[in-house]
């Protein structure tokens, strides 16, 4: 038969292969900025770009979508070819997914510090970016079927159904959870609100976990860890079992980050039950991955690519124990809200994602250079400090999180809470700090790294093509008579593409459908109103510092809870919310019900300086809400997309609201004068303060 | 004043996570039964898809 020369392009690999490593230091060092933060407010810096509101979701961002996103695409980029025979579909298509997502990432960094937030966790940037991000994604998308299509192999691996059934997932709830109204010019309203709001985003959030964090990485686990033991992975029969039981359960867990929330009972157990069932699929990759290397330990004594990879595999088992565990209410009850998630969180991405990442590129760099790596020594530096790292970050969290859990319910012989909430956060403080400290060492271990690719890359010399040869593939070939159905599916890319949407479109729209269907028939609690068109701008300013980020507005139906923060949360309060501010970490307490708790003054006096307030308090200060102005002339096209969004404002209140609003900033301000506190008002702090003490009043004021 | 959770009241909501369990028992056997009745060749042509590159 006829063989075709072709070649395998390395120049777009090791672009993205630079990108992973430069954006890793720089969102890990938001991470450490951001740990330092809690422990010492001081770094905070005084500034608004760099305050832990802003601070954090650069962080997330940036590990997220730069990092491991960047990881993700060098690993196809190198992998697809090689497993299909045939260079990518598109040189171009494969220069404009770089640049492009390069250029988002910058975009986002510089919005997300700047305050334009849509506060969806992971789902933080602003509606152009949300657009370009889907462009980009298509592109790619483009770009694999191209090469698949093209391809010599007529069998499509397993690490390539993971590749294309992420791909197609991740396309859908970028869609479904991006659905926003825009206001103007980077500011946009979420199109769902309260109880959907928060339903769709945690679909996302969950499977944005599950399919930009797992399943990709899975696939690389397929072909790396094959490649560097130089041997088959363990069971094949295995790994499909195991991408079809993954991909159809991982969209369903979604509720488990609402639990005990307003979130209707039955989504929370449908929630749980399929979360308890994911810890199959997710160890039987774990083992299949891990008795690859059986026989072969001696191996991986030697390798520091093997390490990596064996403590990533090892920790994707730990995560994925946990988390089926998390998702279990009574130890949800402890640990939602708490530093047991953000361990959690970490001991999956620091390990899994960290460890998988630099395996590859341990592997990949000297490849891509012809050479070997410069230091096998500093490597097992790396390796030993990488992990190091991840265990100083985790411990000190997970005992936090005990004693959070502890003193958060103690209660004294007469019924009283026994502990303020300022107690709790100043004896969690000096874990804060070890985390800290944790976090820059797993820094130093990746700056080592940083250090041994460019010296390798020094003394090697870039291949920028390798060449090869296949036969194409025969049109018309017939499978032999024996050949099982399934065979079909895993040669027509475009019908698994389509499977893998099924699969994964199914568990969404069960899951969401209803909580959508009856939207007409909720019972809005009478007393529930809408946003004044102060509160409504404080409320954005609210957004735009990222105050959700250590302050939750759900109260969960516990005894502690309620006795703390007053009344449990209803699905009806947050009826208006576009979007809804529940929050899933509580670094500070909650604010649900915090109107009318305290003086106007009190909040003046605590935004500017928290200390003075709360004493031992790790809130940052906001001297510049005291300065800027509220954008007034937003105010009626607020008001305008929020009756589009069905917030039932008056026909015609636009007319109205930038008088109600002056009005309402100036009660405040008279009120305030009486405590000989004189401020303009005009100024953003005033518009804060009238969301601040407007928050739980409307349960009030029905109940009393 | 009491609040109810409007949700809890739709009729035979409960058939929703039994759906989702039978689906799921349905992909999970078919997936099954398939990769026990792959023949061996195909099986091993497959794992060592990532080592022929060159080939
Ligand atoms: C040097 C390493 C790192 C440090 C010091 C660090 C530090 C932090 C800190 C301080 C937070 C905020 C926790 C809070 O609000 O209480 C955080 C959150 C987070 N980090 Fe990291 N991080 C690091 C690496 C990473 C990596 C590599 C990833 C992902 C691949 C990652 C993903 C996340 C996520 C998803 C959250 C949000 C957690 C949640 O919402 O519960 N981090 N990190
Ligand atoms: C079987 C697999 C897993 C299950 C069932 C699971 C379950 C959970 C649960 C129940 C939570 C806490 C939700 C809450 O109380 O707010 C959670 C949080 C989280 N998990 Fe997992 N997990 C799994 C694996 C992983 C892996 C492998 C990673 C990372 C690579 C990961 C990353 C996260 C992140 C980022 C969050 C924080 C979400 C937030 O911002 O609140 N999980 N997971």
């Amino acid at each position: 038969m006829e063989v075709q020369k072709f070649s395998y392009d390395n120049r777009i690999p090791r672009l993205f292969a630079i990108a992973t490593i430069s954006w890793g230091v720089i969102g890990m060092l938001a991470g450490v900025l951001a740990a330092f933060q809690l422990a010492f407010p001081v770094m905070n810096l005084n500034t608004e770009y760099t305050t832990f509101g802003r601070v954090r979701p650069v962080h997330t961002n940036a590990v997220i979508f730069a990092f491991v996103g960047n990881a993700i695409f060098t690993a196809v980029y190198y992998s697809m070819p090689r497993l299909l025979k045939t260079p990518m579909w598109s040189k171009a298509l494969s220069r404009i997914h770089f640049w492009g997502w390069q250029l988002i990432i910058v975009a986002a960094a510089v919005s997300l510090l700047m305050g334009y937030t849509t506060s969806k966790e992971y789902a933080e940037l602003e509606w152009q970016l949300d657009i370009a991000i889907t462009i980009i994604w298509v592109v790619f998308g483009i770009n694999m079927m191209g090469t698949i299509l093209t391809r010599r192999e007529r069998h499509l691996y397993v690490a390539i159904w993971f590749y294309l059934a992420s791909w197609v997932t991740v396309a859908m709830l970028h869609i479904v959870n991006s659905f926003e109204l825009p206001v103007s010019f980077m500011k946009s309203y979420s199109w769902y609100a309260g109880v959907q709001d928060a339903l769709v985003q945690w679909w996302y959030g969950h499977n944005a976990v599950a399919f930009f964090l797992t399943t990709p990485f899975l696939g690389m686990m397929y072909y790396f860890l094959p490649k560097a033991a130089n041997r088959p992975i363990y069971s094949y029969r295995l790994s499909i079992i195991h991408f079809w039981s993954l991909i159809f359960i991982y969209i369903w867990a979604g509720p488990h980050h609402l639990l005990y929330t307003a979130l209707p009972e039955w989504a929370q157990s449908l929630g749980t039950a399929l979360s308890l069932m994911l810890l199959l699929p997710s160890w039987g990759g774990m083992l299949n991955g891990l008795f690859t290397l059986r026989g072969a330990w001696d191996k991986v004594r030697e390798d520091p690519v093997l390490k990596f990879i064996v403590v990533a595999v090892i920790c994707y088992g730990m995560a994925t124990f946990e988390g089926p565990m998390l998702s279990l209410k009574n130890v949800n009850a402890i640990s939602h809200y708490s530093d047991w998630t953000v361990a959690h969180v970490h001991i999956g991405a620091l390990g899994w994602n960290g460890f998988l990442t630099f395996g590859m590129l341990y592997w990949l760099i000297p490849r891509l250079f012809n050479t070997k790596l410069y230091s096998t020594k500093l490597a097992g530096t790396h390796f030993l400090i990488g992990t190091f790292g991840i265990v100083l970050y985790a411990v000190p969290m997970y005992w936090a999180a005990f004693r959070t859990y502890f003193m958060m319910t103690a209660f004294t012989p007469e019924g009283q809470l026994q502990y303020q909430f300022i107690d709790v956060v100043q004896s969690v403080v000096p874990f804060y700090a070890l985390r800290a400290i944790g976090g820059s060492i797993y820094l130093i271990g990746v700056l080592l790294m940083v250090y041994n690719l460019v010296k390798t890359a020094r003394q090697g010399r870039f291949v920028e093509s390798e060449e090869a040869s296949a036969p194409p593939l025969l049109r018309g070939y017939k499978a032999p008579a024996k050949a099982h159905w399934h065979s079909k599916i895993e040669r027509k890319p475009v019908m698994l593409l389509i499977l893998s949407f099924i699969v994964v479109a199914i568990g969404g729209l069960i899951e969401m459908v209803p909580t959508f269907l009856v939207k007409e028939n909720v019972p809005t609690i009478a007393s529930v109103k809408p946003y004044t068109p102060l509160e409504l701008q404080g409320r954005d300013i609210y957004i735009q510092e990222g105050c959700n980020n250590c302050h939750t507005q759900m109260i969960r139906p516990f005894r502690y809870e309620v006795a703390r923060y007053g009344e449990y949360s209803k699905a009806g309060e947050s009826v208006y919310d576009h979007p809804h501010l529940w929050g899933s970490k509580r670094t500070g307490p909650d604010l649900a019900r915090v109107g009318g708790k305290y003086p106007d003054s009190w909040h003046f006096n605590h935004m500017l300086e928290p200390v003075s307030m709360a004493p031992g308090s790790v809130m940052p200060p906001y001297p510049w809400l005291f300065e800027k102005e509220i954008n007034i002339g937003s105010t009626n096209s607020k008001i305008y997309a929020m009756r589009k969004l069905g917030v039932p404002y008056p026909e015609g209140y636009e007319a109205q609201a930038v008088k109600d609003l002056k009005q309402q900033a100036t009660e405040i301000t008279e009120r305030l004068k009486k405590e000989k506190i004189t401020i303009g008002s005009d100024k953003q702090i005033v518009a804060l303060i009238a969301y601040l003490q407007r928050l739980g009043k409307d349960i009030k004021a029905a109940t009393h | 004043m009491k609040f109810i959770n409007y949700l809890e009241k739709i009729s035979g909501v409960s058939i929703y996570p039994v759906i989702s369990l039978v689906l799921f028992s349905a992909l999970f056997i078919a997936v099954f039964i398939y990769a026990m009745k792959t023949s061996k060749e195909s099986i091993s042509e497959m794992e060592n898809l990532p080592f022929d590159e060159f080939k």
